[in-house]
Protein backbone atom coordinates (compact mmCIF):
# COMPACT_ATOMS: atom_id res chain seq x y z
CA UNK A 1 0.00 0.00 0.00
CA UNK A 2 2.80 2.38 0.90
CA UNK A 3 4.41 1.75 -2.50
CA UNK A 4 1.21 2.74 -4.31
CA UNK A 5 0.96 5.83 -2.19
CA UNK A 6 4.55 6.77 -2.96
CA UNK A 7 3.89 6.24 -6.64
CA UNK A 8 0.75 8.38 -6.76
CA UNK A 9 2.29 11.00 -4.52
CA UNK A 10 5.47 11.40 -6.57
CA UNK A 11 3.87 11.25 -9.99
CA UNK A 12 0.72 13.32 -9.43
CA UNK A 13 0.26 15.07 -6.13
CA UNK A 14 3.82 16.20 -5.55
CA UNK A 15 4.74 16.25 -9.20
CA UNK A 16 8.35 17.45 -9.31
CA UNK A 17 7.86 19.82 -12.22
CA UNK A 18 4.51 21.31 -11.35
CA UNK A 19 4.60 21.52 -7.56
CA UNK A 20 8.31 21.66 -6.67
CA UNK A 21 9.30 23.50 -9.89
CA UNK A 22 12.30 21.25 -10.43
CA UNK A 23 13.54 20.38 -13.91
CA UNK A 24 11.97 23.40 -15.60
CA UNK A 25 14.76 23.70 -18.17
CA UNK A 26 13.97 20.53 -20.18
CA UNK A 27 10.28 21.01 -19.38
CA UNK A 28 10.32 24.22 -21.41
CA UNK A 29 13.16 23.35 -23.76
CA UNK A 30 12.07 20.01 -25.21
CA UNK A 31 8.32 20.35 -24.99
CA UNK A 32 7.69 21.78 -28.45
CA UNK A 33 7.06 18.39 -30.08
CA UNK A 34 5.17 15.51 -28.52
CA UNK A 35 7.53 12.88 -29.90
CA UNK A 36 10.67 14.54 -28.55
CA UNK A 37 8.92 15.26 -25.26
CA UNK A 38 8.02 11.61 -24.83
CA UNK A 39 11.55 10.49 -25.61
CA UNK A 40 13.02 13.07 -23.26
CA UNK A 41 10.59 11.92 -20.59
CA UNK A 42 11.56 8.30 -21.10
CA UNK A 43 15.29 9.08 -21.00
CA UNK A 44 14.82 11.11 -17.81
CA UNK A 45 12.66 8.39 -16.25
CA UNK A 46 15.37 5.86 -17.01
CA UNK A 47 18.06 8.04 -15.46
CA UNK A 48 15.88 8.79 -12.43
CA UNK A 49 15.07 5.14 -11.74
CA UNK A 50 18.70 4.15 -12.07
CA UNK A 51 19.78 7.10 -9.93
CA UNK A 52 17.49 6.03 -7.12
CA UNK A 53 18.60 2.42 -7.45
CA UNK A 54 22.30 3.28 -7.44
CA UNK A 55 22.46 6.17 -4.99
CA UNK A 56 20.50 4.40 -2.25
CA UNK A 57 23.11 1.66 -1.67
CA UNK A 58 25.92 4.19 -1.98
CA UNK A 59 24.30 6.40 0.62
CA UNK A 60 23.34 3.62 3.02
CA UNK A 61 26.32 1.31 2.72
CA UNK A 62 29.13 3.78 2.15
CA UNK A 63 28.25 7.28 3.30
CA UNK A 64 26.21 6.40 6.39
CA UNK A 65 28.38 3.48 7.35
CA UNK A 66 31.58 5.54 7.30
CA UNK A 67 29.80 8.45 8.92
CA UNK A 68 30.32 10.91 6.04
CA UNK A 69 26.71 11.63 4.93
CA UNK A 70 27.67 15.24 4.16
CA UNK A 71 29.28 13.89 1.00
CA UNK A 72 25.86 13.00 -0.38
CA UNK A 73 25.75 15.96 -2.79
CA UNK A 74 29.11 15.12 -4.33
CA UNK A 75 28.39 11.41 -4.48
CA UNK A 76 24.94 11.88 -6.03
CA UNK A 77 26.23 14.28 -8.66
CA UNK A 78 28.99 11.87 -9.69
CA UNK A 79 26.52 9.02 -9.99
CA UNK A 80 24.03 11.09 -11.98
CA UNK A 81 26.74 12.37 -14.34
CA UNK A 82 27.99 8.83 -14.97
CA UNK A 83 24.48 7.51 -15.59
CA UNK A 84 23.65 10.30 -18.01
CA UNK A 85 26.89 9.62 -19.85
CA UNK A 86 25.89 5.99 -20.11
CA UNK A 87 22.37 6.81 -21.35
CA UNK A 88 23.88 9.19 -23.90
CA UNK A 89 26.19 6.50 -25.26
CA UNK A 90 23.35 4.03 -25.39
CA UNK A 91 20.95 6.38 -27.22
CA UNK A 92 23.68 7.41 -29.65
CA UNK A 93 24.25 3.77 -30.48
CA UNK A 94 20.63 2.69 -30.65
CA UNK A 95 18.92 5.73 -32.20
CA UNK A 96 21.00 8.48 -33.86
CA UNK A 97 17.82 10.34 -34.83
CA UNK A 98 16.69 10.56 -31.21
CA UNK A 99 20.22 11.52 -30.22
CA UNK A 100 20.08 14.50 -32.57
CA UNK A 101 16.53 15.43 -31.59
CA UNK A 102 17.39 15.58 -27.90
CA UNK A 103 20.56 17.49 -28.70
CA UNK A 104 21.96 19.53 -25.85
CA UNK A 105 19.13 18.52 -23.51
CA UNK A 106 20.47 15.00 -23.15
CA UNK A 107 23.70 15.98 -21.36
CA UNK A 108 21.60 18.57 -19.55
CA UNK A 109 19.83 15.76 -17.66
CA UNK A 110 23.05 15.79 -15.63
CA UNK A 111 22.21 19.21 -14.31
CA UNK A 112 18.48 18.53 -14.19
CA UNK A 113 17.72 19.48 -10.62
CA UNK A 114 14.79 17.06 -10.57
CA UNK A 115 17.24 14.14 -10.65
CA UNK A 116 19.37 15.48 -7.81
CA UNK A 117 16.22 16.55 -5.97
CA UNK A 118 14.88 13.03 -6.21
CA UNK A 119 18.03 11.57 -4.65
CA UNK A 120 17.97 14.12 -1.83
CA UNK A 121 14.25 13.68 -1.11
CA UNK A 122 14.73 9.95 -1.07
CA UNK A 123 17.32 10.31 1.71
CA UNK A 124 15.31 12.94 3.56
CA UNK A 125 12.17 10.79 3.68
CA UNK A 126 14.15 7.71 4.76
CA UNK A 127 12.73 5.38 2.14
CA UNK A 128 14.02 1.82 1.98
CA UNK A 129 15.52 0.38 -1.19
CA UNK A 130 12.31 -0.77 -2.90
CA UNK A 131 10.52 2.43 -1.94
CA UNK A 132 13.39 4.52 -3.28
CA UNK A 133 13.39 2.76 -6.62
CA UNK A 134 9.62 3.12 -6.93
CA UNK A 135 9.97 6.77 -5.90
CA UNK A 136 12.59 7.34 -8.59
CA UNK A 137 10.44 5.67 -11.23
CA UNK A 138 7.31 7.54 -10.14
CA UNK A 139 9.14 10.87 -10.26
CA UNK A 140 10.20 10.05 -13.80
CA UNK A 141 6.63 9.15 -14.72
CA UNK A 142 5.46 12.45 -13.24
CA UNK A 143 8.07 14.33 -15.25
CA UNK A 144 7.08 12.51 -18.44
CA UNK A 145 3.41 13.22 -17.76
CA UNK A 146 4.05 16.92 -17.23
CA UNK A 147 6.29 17.35 -20.29
CA UNK A 148 3.89 15.33 -22.48
CA UNK A 149 0.89 17.43 -21.47
CA UNK A 150 2.93 20.57 -22.00
CA UNK A 151 3.99 19.48 -25.48
CA UNK A 152 0.40 18.66 -26.40
CA UNK A 153 -0.72 22.12 -25.36
CA UNK A 154 2.20 23.76 -27.13
CA UNK A 155 1.43 21.96 -30.38
CA UNK A 156 -2.09 23.35 -30.20
CA UNK A 157 -0.69 26.77 -29.31
CA UNK A 158 1.12 26.87 -32.65
CA UNK A 159 -2.23 27.35 -34.32
CA UNK A 160 -3.81 29.49 -31.63
CA UNK A 161 -4.34 33.20 -32.04
CA UNK A 162 -1.99 34.39 -29.32
CA UNK A 163 -1.78 38.16 -28.73
CA UNK A 164 1.51 39.49 -30.00
CA UNK A 165 2.69 40.51 -26.53
CA UNK A 166 2.38 36.95 -25.21
CA UNK A 167 3.89 35.10 -28.14
CA UNK A 168 6.73 32.66 -27.59
CA UNK A 169 8.17 32.19 -24.14
CA UNK A 170 5.58 34.30 -22.32
CA UNK A 171 2.59 32.19 -23.30
CA UNK A 172 4.59 29.02 -22.56
CA UNK A 173 5.30 30.22 -19.04
CA UNK A 174 1.68 31.25 -18.55
CA UNK A 175 0.53 27.80 -19.67
CA UNK A 176 3.06 26.19 -17.31
CA UNK A 177 1.70 28.30 -14.46
CA UNK A 178 -1.87 27.29 -15.25
CA UNK A 179 -0.87 23.64 -15.35
CA UNK A 180 0.79 23.99 -11.95
CA UNK A 181 -2.41 25.60 -10.69
CA UNK A 182 -4.45 22.70 -12.04
CA UNK A 183 -2.16 20.21 -10.34
CA UNK A 184 -2.77 21.98 -7.04
CA UNK A 185 -6.17 20.30 -7.25
CA UNK A 186 -4.51 17.01 -6.35
CA UNK A 187 -3.12 18.46 -3.13
CA UNK A 188 -4.69 17.02 -0.03
CA UNK A 189 -5.69 13.81 -1.80
CA UNK A 190 -3.24 11.89 0.38
CA UNK A 191 -0.45 12.79 2.75
CA UNK A 192 3.15 12.47 1.63
CA UNK B 1 39.78 12.34 14.08
CA UNK B 2 39.50 15.10 11.49
CA UNK B 3 42.26 13.51 9.44
CA UNK B 4 40.33 10.28 9.60
CA UNK B 5 37.25 11.88 8.03
CA UNK B 6 39.40 13.41 5.32
CA UNK B 7 40.90 10.03 4.48
CA UNK B 8 37.52 8.31 4.51
CA UNK B 9 36.00 11.02 2.30
CA UNK B 10 38.80 10.85 -0.21
CA UNK B 11 38.79 7.07 -0.27
CA UNK B 12 35.01 6.74 -0.66
CA UNK B 13 34.70 9.42 -3.34
CA UNK B 14 37.76 8.13 -5.14
CA UNK B 15 36.40 4.61 -4.95
CA UNK B 16 32.97 5.57 -6.32
CA UNK B 17 34.63 7.63 -9.04
CA UNK B 18 36.96 4.81 -10.00
CA UNK B 19 34.19 2.21 -10.20
CA UNK B 20 31.98 4.51 -12.27
CA UNK B 21 34.78 5.47 -14.64
CA UNK B 22 35.70 1.80 -15.17
CA UNK B 23 32.04 1.10 -15.95
CA UNK B 24 31.90 4.01 -18.40
CA UNK B 25 35.14 3.00 -20.06
CA UNK B 26 33.74 -0.48 -20.61
CA UNK B 27 30.43 0.93 -21.90
CA UNK B 28 32.33 3.23 -24.26
CA UNK B 29 34.12 0.25 -25.79
CA UNK B 30 30.91 -1.75 -26.11
CA UNK B 31 28.73 1.05 -27.46
CA UNK B 32 31.22 2.64 -29.81
CA UNK B 33 29.57 4.32 -32.79
CA UNK B 34 31.36 4.06 -36.11
CA UNK B 35 31.17 7.48 -37.72
CA UNK B 36 31.94 8.44 -41.27
CA UNK B 37 35.52 9.79 -41.01
CA UNK B 38 34.73 12.23 -43.83
CA UNK B 39 32.39 14.17 -41.53
CA UNK B 40 35.26 14.89 -39.16
CA UNK B 41 37.49 15.91 -42.07
CA UNK B 42 34.85 18.26 -43.46
CA UNK B 43 34.30 19.76 -40.03
CA UNK B 44 37.98 20.65 -39.96
CA UNK B 45 37.53 22.56 -43.23
CA UNK B 46 34.31 24.33 -42.20
CA UNK B 47 34.45 27.43 -39.96
CA UNK B 48 32.64 25.57 -37.11
CA UNK B 49 30.88 28.69 -35.98
CA UNK B 50 27.40 27.12 -36.37
CA UNK B 51 26.07 30.42 -37.66
CA UNK B 52 23.16 28.86 -39.54
CA UNK B 53 23.86 30.88 -42.68
CA UNK B 54 23.64 27.73 -44.82
CA UNK B 55 20.09 27.17 -43.59
CA UNK B 56 21.01 24.13 -41.52
CA UNK B 57 21.18 23.58 -37.79
CA UNK B 58 24.98 23.69 -37.66
CA UNK B 59 28.25 22.83 -39.33
CA UNK B 60 27.95 19.12 -38.51
CA UNK B 61 24.53 18.85 -40.15
CA UNK B 62 25.87 20.73 -43.18
CA UNK B 63 28.83 18.33 -43.39
CA UNK B 64 26.48 15.32 -43.28
CA UNK B 65 24.32 16.87 -46.01
CA UNK B 66 27.45 17.44 -48.12
CA UNK B 67 28.39 13.79 -47.93
CA UNK B 68 24.91 12.66 -48.80
CA UNK B 69 25.00 15.07 -51.74
CA UNK B 70 22.10 17.17 -50.45
CA UNK B 71 24.07 20.37 -50.03
CA UNK B 72 25.87 22.60 -52.47
CA UNK B 73 29.66 22.65 -52.09
CA UNK B 74 29.53 26.43 -52.02
CA UNK B 75 26.66 26.47 -49.51
CA UNK B 76 28.76 27.72 -46.61
CA UNK B 77 28.24 31.50 -46.68
CA UNK B 78 30.50 32.12 -43.71
CA UNK B 79 33.46 30.34 -45.31
CA UNK B 80 33.10 31.87 -48.75
CA UNK B 81 35.15 30.86 -51.76
CA UNK B 82 38.15 29.53 -49.81
CA UNK B 83 36.10 26.98 -47.89
CA UNK B 84 34.13 26.04 -51.01
CA UNK B 85 37.40 25.34 -52.84
CA UNK B 86 38.72 23.21 -49.97
CA UNK B 87 35.51 21.20 -49.70
CA UNK B 88 35.46 20.67 -53.46
CA UNK B 89 39.06 19.50 -53.35
CA UNK B 90 38.32 17.09 -50.54
CA UNK B 91 35.18 15.66 -52.13
CA UNK B 92 36.67 15.71 -55.62
CA UNK B 93 33.97 17.80 -57.29
CA UNK B 94 33.75 21.16 -59.04
CA UNK B 95 33.70 24.08 -56.64
CA UNK B 96 31.50 26.44 -58.60
CA UNK B 97 31.22 30.03 -57.57
CA UNK B 98 30.29 30.81 -54.04
CA UNK B 99 28.06 33.86 -53.98
CA UNK B 100 28.95 36.24 -51.22
CA UNK B 101 25.86 37.33 -49.32
CA UNK B 102 25.69 40.47 -47.27
CA UNK B 103 23.27 42.16 -44.95
CA UNK B 104 21.83 45.47 -46.16
CA UNK B 105 20.04 47.86 -43.80
CA UNK B 106 17.23 49.37 -45.85
CA UNK B 107 16.60 52.49 -43.80
CA UNK B 108 18.56 55.72 -43.71
CA UNK B 109 16.22 57.55 -41.38
CA UNK B 110 18.40 58.10 -38.36
CA UNK B 111 17.91 60.49 -35.46
CA UNK B 112 18.78 63.49 -37.66
CA UNK B 113 16.50 62.66 -40.59
CA UNK B 114 13.31 61.50 -38.97
CA UNK B 115 10.56 63.13 -36.98
CA UNK B 116 9.92 61.79 -33.52
CA UNK B 117 6.39 61.83 -32.18
CA UNK B 118 6.78 59.89 -28.95
CA UNK B 119 9.11 59.31 -26.04
CA UNK B 120 9.99 55.71 -25.31
CA UNK B 121 11.19 54.84 -21.84
CA UNK B 122 10.87 51.07 -21.82
CA UNK B 123 13.29 48.24 -22.40
CA UNK B 124 15.97 49.37 -24.83
CA UNK B 125 15.47 46.66 -27.40
CA UNK B 126 13.82 46.96 -30.80
CA UNK B 127 11.52 43.99 -30.18
CA UNK B 128 10.10 45.63 -27.06
CA UNK B 129 9.90 49.11 -28.57
CA UNK B 130 8.20 47.75 -31.68
CA UNK B 131 5.20 46.71 -29.59
CA UNK B 132 4.50 50.34 -28.77
CA UNK B 133 5.58 51.72 -32.14
CA UNK B 134 8.89 53.23 -31.08
CA UNK B 135 9.86 56.88 -30.97
CA UNK B 136 9.94 57.69 -34.65
CA UNK B 137 6.85 58.76 -36.51
CA UNK B 138 7.67 56.33 -39.33
CA UNK B 139 6.43 52.88 -38.34
CA UNK B 140 8.55 51.21 -41.03
CA UNK B 141 11.83 52.74 -39.93
CA UNK B 142 14.80 51.47 -37.99
CA UNK B 143 13.98 51.66 -34.28
CA UNK B 144 17.63 52.16 -33.46
CA UNK B 145 18.16 50.15 -30.29
CA UNK B 146 20.51 47.69 -31.98
CA UNK B 147 18.90 44.26 -31.74
CA UNK B 148 20.71 43.47 -34.99
CA UNK B 149 24.08 44.52 -33.60
CA UNK B 150 23.47 42.35 -30.54
CA UNK B 151 22.60 39.42 -32.81
CA UNK B 152 25.79 39.76 -34.89
CA UNK B 153 28.36 37.23 -33.73
CA UNK B 154 31.06 38.43 -36.11
CA UNK B 155 31.56 41.98 -34.93
CA UNK B 156 30.41 43.12 -38.34
CA UNK B 157 27.86 45.71 -37.21
CA UNK B 158 27.71 48.73 -34.98
CA UNK B 159 25.32 51.59 -34.25
CA UNK B 160 26.56 54.90 -35.64
CA UNK B 161 26.16 58.34 -34.06
CA UNK B 162 22.94 58.82 -36.02
CA UNK B 163 21.26 55.83 -34.34
CA UNK B 164 21.42 53.57 -37.35
CA UNK B 165 23.13 50.19 -37.70
CA UNK B 166 26.17 50.03 -39.98
CA UNK B 167 27.18 46.78 -41.66
CA UNK B 168 30.92 46.42 -42.25
CA UNK B 169 31.28 45.28 -45.82
CA UNK B 170 34.50 43.39 -45.18
CA UNK B 171 33.39 41.71 -41.94
CA UNK B 172 29.85 40.56 -42.81
CA UNK B 173 29.74 36.84 -43.58
CA UNK B 174 26.07 36.78 -44.54
CA UNK B 175 24.68 34.50 -41.82
CA UNK B 176 21.46 36.52 -41.66
CA UNK B 177 21.24 36.66 -37.87
CA UNK B 178 20.66 40.43 -37.95
CA UNK B 179 17.89 40.11 -40.53
CA UNK B 180 16.10 37.61 -38.29
CA UNK B 181 16.57 39.82 -35.24
CA UNK B 182 15.03 42.92 -36.81
CA UNK B 183 11.36 43.18 -35.81
CA UNK B 184 10.61 45.49 -38.75
CA UNK B 185 12.38 43.40 -41.37
CA UNK B 186 14.36 46.30 -42.75
CA UNK B 187 17.55 44.24 -42.99
CA UNK B 188 17.71 42.09 -46.10
CA UNK B 189 20.29 39.58 -47.28
CA UNK B 190 21.61 40.30 -50.77
CA UNK B 191 24.35 38.84 -52.98
CA UNK B 192 27.34 41.15 -53.27
CA UNK B 193 26.49 41.80 -56.95
CA UNK B 194 23.42 43.75 -55.87
CA UNK B 195 24.59 47.32 -55.52
CA UNK B 196 21.53 49.44 -56.16
CA UNK B 197 19.16 49.73 -53.22
CA UNK B 198 16.14 51.77 -52.28
CA UNK B 199 16.97 52.54 -48.67
CA UNK B 200 13.40 53.03 -47.54
CA UNK B 201 10.60 50.74 -46.44
CA UNK B 202 7.92 53.35 -45.84
CA UNK B 203 4.73 52.35 -47.64
CA UNK B 204 2.93 55.64 -46.95
CA UNK B 205 2.03 58.05 -49.75
CA UNK B 206 4.74 60.49 -50.78
CA UNK B 207 3.43 63.54 -48.93
CA UNK B 208 3.04 61.63 -45.66
CA UNK B 209 6.39 59.92 -45.95
CA UNK B 210 8.21 63.15 -46.69
CA UNK B 211 6.73 64.91 -43.69
CA UNK B 212 8.12 62.39 -41.21
CA UNK B 213 11.47 61.61 -42.81
CA UNK B 214 13.73 63.60 -45.12
CA UNK B 215 15.25 60.53 -46.79
CA UNK B 216 12.06 58.57 -47.42
CA UNK B 217 10.92 57.19 -50.74
CA UNK B 218 8.12 59.47 -51.92
CA UNK B 219 7.22 57.35 -54.96
CA UNK B 220 8.03 60.08 -57.45
CA UNK B 221 8.96 57.39 -60.05
CA UNK B 222 12.00 59.31 -61.32
CA UNK B 223 14.22 56.28 -60.77
CA UNK B 224 11.73 54.07 -62.61
CA UNK B 225 12.02 56.36 -65.63
CA UNK B 226 15.80 56.64 -65.37
CA UNK B 227 16.48 52.90 -65.24
CA UNK B 228 18.10 51.81 -68.50
CA UNK B 229 15.85 48.77 -68.82
CA UNK B 230 12.09 48.90 -68.92
CA UNK B 231 10.70 47.32 -65.74
CA UNK B 232 14.10 47.31 -64.04
CA UNK B 233 12.61 49.32 -61.19
CA UNK B 234 8.95 49.10 -60.32
CA UNK B 235 6.61 50.93 -57.95
CA UNK B 236 4.98 48.74 -55.35
CA UNK B 237 3.14 50.08 -52.29
CA UNK B 238 4.55 53.58 -52.87
CA UNK B 239 8.08 52.17 -52.91
CA UNK B 240 10.59 51.81 -55.70
CA UNK B 241 11.51 48.13 -55.90
CA UNK B 242 14.66 47.18 -57.79
CA UNK B 243 14.16 44.14 -60.00
CA UNK B 244 17.63 42.59 -59.74
CA UNK B 245 17.08 40.16 -62.62
CA UNK B 246 16.59 43.03 -65.07
CA UNK B 247 17.99 46.27 -63.73
CA UNK B 248 21.62 46.95 -64.68
CA UNK B 249 23.62 47.73 -61.54
CA UNK B 250 24.73 51.32 -62.18
CA UNK B 251 24.11 54.71 -60.63
CA UNK B 252 21.86 55.95 -63.47
CA UNK B 253 18.55 55.74 -61.51
CA UNK B 254 20.00 57.45 -58.43
CA UNK B 255 20.92 60.75 -60.05
CA UNK B 256 17.57 62.54 -59.97
CA UNK B 257 16.26 61.08 -56.67
CA UNK B 258 15.01 64.12 -54.71
CA UNK B 259 15.36 62.47 -51.29
CA UNK B 260 18.53 60.43 -52.00
CA UNK B 261 16.86 57.29 -50.77
CA UNK B 262 17.96 55.24 -53.78
CA UNK B 263 21.71 54.86 -53.81
CA UNK B 264 24.35 52.88 -55.66
CA UNK B 265 27.43 51.16 -54.25
CA UNK B 266 27.00 52.46 -50.72
CA UNK B 267 27.56 49.12 -49.03
CA UNK B 268 31.09 48.46 -50.26
CA UNK B 269 32.28 51.88 -49.07
CA UNK B 270 31.61 50.96 -45.46
CA UNK B 271 34.48 48.74 -44.46
CA UNK B 272 35.43 48.48 -40.83
CA UNK B 273 38.53 50.58 -41.39
CA UNK B 274 36.64 53.26 -43.30
CA UNK B 275 33.98 53.48 -40.61
CA UNK B 276 36.37 53.93 -37.73
CA UNK B 277 38.48 56.38 -39.75
CA UNK B 278 35.35 58.48 -40.32
CA UNK B 279 34.69 58.88 -36.61
CA UNK B 280 35.72 62.21 -35.09
CA UNK B 281 39.01 62.04 -33.23
CA UNK B 282 38.43 62.78 -29.59
CA UNK B 283 41.03 64.55 -27.49
CA UNK B 284 42.34 62.38 -24.72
Amino acid sequence: MKLILIFISASLINNFVLTYFLGICPFLGVSNKTENALNMGLATTFVMTLTAAVTWPIYTYILVKFNVPFLQYVAFIIVIAALVQFVEMYIRKSSPALYRALGIYLPLITTNCAVLGLALFMVLREYNYIESTIFGFATGVGFTLAILMMSGIREELEFADVPEVFQGVSITLIVAGMMALAFMGFAGLIRG
Amino acid sequence: MTSNIVIISMASMGGIGAVLSLFLAYADKKLKVEEDPRIEALLNILPNTNCGGCGRAGCRVFAEALIQGNASVSGCVAGGQAVADNIAKYLGVEAGNATRILAVVLCRGGDRETLKNAVYKGERTCVAANLTGGEKACIHSCIGYGDCVAACKYDAMTMNDNGLPVVFYDACIGCGACARACPRNIIEMHPAEHKLFNYCRNKDKGAVARKICTVSCIACTLCVKDCAVEGGIEMKDNLAVVNYDKCPQDDQPTKRCPTTCILFGEEEKMTKEAYYASLPKKAV
